[in-house]
């Protein structure tokens, strides 16, 4: 226990805690759509945002980037790489829901072999890029081994709040993260196809009987889960520069805890929730130790179940679903 | 229909009635089937007979001692079994599993071993000689009892959860114990604690690695026990209140069955059961360290039971035996084990979400739930 460390370092365990928590905000955007949806948990999700992160070390790859380049060339690498990301974590988040989710949901089964399956799914992710890759293609850098992505946006002080400095990085994390969190909630409260996702939480029966396509709406919640979470794997490689085969297991949990922490099925929730164990998370690893980082966010996952299942928000997407 | 599906028809009602067969046959059939199959298993490490021999796994250029792969089948066949119990007939997702089977191989190697920084505190506390350690039979009961606490702690709160949070709740529970055990200064941290103890024998070279097969049968003993008990408890209230809660907690609340005390027990029952392998297993092992207990195990663990066929504990152990005994025969294949676990979870619970053996019960509720939805698609 030392609170002096925590004290004498505070601003900047905060912003660091802001920069992880938007990442697990946007990955936690995945959990709450799918279950306030189709009342599912996504196992699959975490592995999902590896795919992303694979995909931007790709995107780097192929068009040979690497520290040197100068700025207005990074920043196009970059937002290319975003792009490709997502469209590839969207692809694989439609994927498992038409291989495993969709044969059981018309089955009817219930929800703890759907659970199974994308255990499955996340097994299989993993292996794809942790053993399989590497076989069927001898030349790329896959394996269990952690791949050092190139930073190509070189990290420097942007400003200084107080005598705190915030990096260039956490600064892009941090007001993304939060600027694509908006975008979403806007997207799902005042579009047309936001009516229809909130009309499915809500009823699915009443909602197809009113021509809401349920089918389409839940492919949208994947695809829509899937570019957040591609997104916020370009976030992670630009603020932690590796990929790891099973990276997306932790960061998953951490998420799927965010997204119980702020009300799981409220995209707000997702939010708050995701900044909110990004702080706890680093303020205890500069209490305890670093070793302990990833108990605590367990142990707020099993205290709010235990003490306010609905997490901070309340659980809606669909705001009259009790 | 063909011919060829007909004869295969056949053959399955005739394989599936068997059960049926045996159980309505008289007395000494099943005792004298009971006694040879017994006898098998236990002549099983000395098959040499050629066309069953190809069963061996150390045939080939370093196949792994089949002694020792039939000891690890017998282990996870008991996992299986306590498995079965939360997640087959309770019908709870327990994730963390192998947190039960950590704190059964723990326990014996904290107090049994006279490494461990527990016995040389106690040993310190109270002047007891250097070297000073539990007696393993002393171990059995106290891992008993600290899995039972362990189920019971983690059950408490959190079985009144749904089902799906349940599930994410006990991998953490899982994840939480090998990071204490990791960054504990009285587990002995990520190294681990060495000489666990040998369960008492009547000269010290008994249960020696050499003789792999002395291992073996002491597993298939616990087994058999373990079978015996959980066919007893199947067919007593507890067992049939699981089944109803399983199928519709609010109808059994309503007669009269306490759902949470039931779902405790099964908790506590599984917690015990695991504890119990992993205790098997350190002794075995004759040391411990926190990376033998990975969340993957826990995985490994439900797939299983699930595969096998949740809820029939013969299918549970028909899944274990699958997935330990496949891959150490094909040795070659390691690599592309986990995968392999992936597509086999995927396809199966899509093809067949009873599992190979289902429980029949089982299968006639997903069977019931698909003809709703199908109703229900065409009332639509």
């Amino acid at each position: 226990m030392d609170f002096s460390n925590l004290i004498e370092g505070l601003g900047g365990y905060t912003i660091d805690g802001l920069t992880k928590g938007s990442i697990y905000a946007l990955v936690a955007l995945g959990y709450t759509l799918v279950y306030g949806v189709l009342r599912l948990i996504n196992f699959a999700h975490g592995e999902v945002f590896m795919v992303g992160a694979w995909t931007v070390l790709g995107v780097y790859t192929a068009l040979g980037a690497d520290s040197g380049v100068g700025v207005p060339l990074a920043i196009g690498i970059t937002l290319l790489a975003g792009l490709v990301a997502a469209t590839a974590t969207a692809g694989t988040a439609l994927v498992i829901e038409r291989v495993a989710y969709k044969p059981l949901r018309d089955k009817n089964a219930p929800r703890l072999i759907v659970l199974i399956t994308a255990i499955g799914c996340s097994m299989v992710l993993m292996e794809l890029f942790g053993h399989a890759f590497k076989v069927w293609f001898p030349g790329a850098q896959f394996g269990r081994a952690a791949v050092n992505i190139p930073t190509i946006i070189p990290t420097q002080e942007a400003f200084s709040i107080g005598g705190v400095g915030v990096s260039n990085i956490d600064l892009i994390v941090i007001v993304a993260g939060v600027a694509m969190m908006i975008v979403l909630d806007q997207f799902v409260n005042k579009s047309r196809l936001g009516r229809g996702v909130r009309a499915v939480a809500q009823d699915p029966d009443t909602a197809s009987l009113m021509g809401v396509n349920k089918d389409r709406i839940i492919v949208l919640v994947f695809v829509i889960g899937g570019v957040a979470a591609g997104l916020a794997a370009l976030l992670h490689t630009l603020k932690y520069d590796f990929a790891k085969f099973d990276m997306g297991f932790l960061i998953g949990m951490k998420a799927f805890t965010a997204a119980v922490l702020g009300g799981i099925g409220n995209l707000r929730g997702a939010l708050v929730g995701g900044l909110l164990l990004g702080i706890c998370e680093v303020y205890s690893s500069a209490v305890i130790s670093s070793n302990w980082e990833d108990v605590t966010a367990f142990v707020i996952l099993v205290v709010v179940l235990m003490f306010r299942p609905t997490g901070i928000l309340g659980e809606s997407l669909g705001k009259a679903r009790a | 229909m063909t011919d060829n599906t007909k004869t295969l028809e056949t053959v399955r009602e005739w394989t599936l009635g068997l059960p049926g067969k045996i159980s309505a046959g008289p007395r000494w059939v099943r005792v004298l089937l009971l006694v040879v199959g017994l006898a098998f298993c236990v002549y099983l490490p000395f098959l040499d007979v050629l066309p069953f021999a190809y069963i061996r796994t150390d045939l080939g250029e370093g196949g792994s001692d089949w002694a020792s792969t039939l000891f690890t089948i017998t282990l996870y066949m008991i996992i299986a079994a306590g498995l079965n119990v939360v997640i087959g007939w309770a019908g709870l997702l327990d994730l963390g599993y192998v947190g039960f089977y950590a704190v059964g191989a723990y326990s014996l190697a904290l107090f049994g071993s006279p490494n461990s920084p527990v016995t040389q505190a106690i040993a310190a506390q109270f002047g007891l000689p250097t070297g000073w350690a539990m007696a393993f039979a002393a171990c059995v009961p106290l891992a008993l009892c600290l899995a039972l606490i362990s189920g019971v702690a983690l059950g408490t709160p959190t079985l009144r959860l749904r089902g799906d949070y349940l599930a994410i709740v006990t991998m953490g529970f899982g994840e939480i114990i090998r990071i204490v055990m990791r960054n504990s200064s009285w587990t002995n941290g990520a190294s681990g604690i060495t000489k666990v103890p040998e369960p008492p024998a009547p000269d010290k070279d008994f249960f020696s690695t050499m003789l792999p097969e002395r291992w073996y049968w002491l597993a298939l003993a616990v087994l058999v026990l373990v079978i015996w008990l959980l066919r007893r408890l199947e067919n007593s209230r507890v067992g049939r209140s699981w089944l109803a809660i399983r199928e519709d907690e609010d109808a059994a609340a309503v007669m009269g069955v306490n759902g949470f005390k039931f779902k405790l027990w099964a908790f506590a029952i599984g917690a015990a059961l695991g504890a119990i392998a992993g205790l098997l297993f350190a002794t075995k092992q004759a040391s411990v360290e926190p990376n033998l207990f990975q969340l993957n195990l826990s995985f490994l663990f439900v797939a299983m039971v699930v595969i096998g066929g949740s809820g029939n504990i013969w299918g549970a152990l028909f899944g274990a035996f699958l997935i330990t005994y496949l891959p150490e025969r094909f040795r070659e294949f390691e690599a592309w084990r986990p995968l392999a676990f992936g597509l086999a979870l995927v396809v199966i619970m899509v093809l067949r979400p009873q599992g190979l053996f289902p429980n029949r019960r089982r299968a006639r509720e997903l069977e019931d739930r698909k003809h709703e939805a199908e109703e229900a698609a065409a009332d639509a």
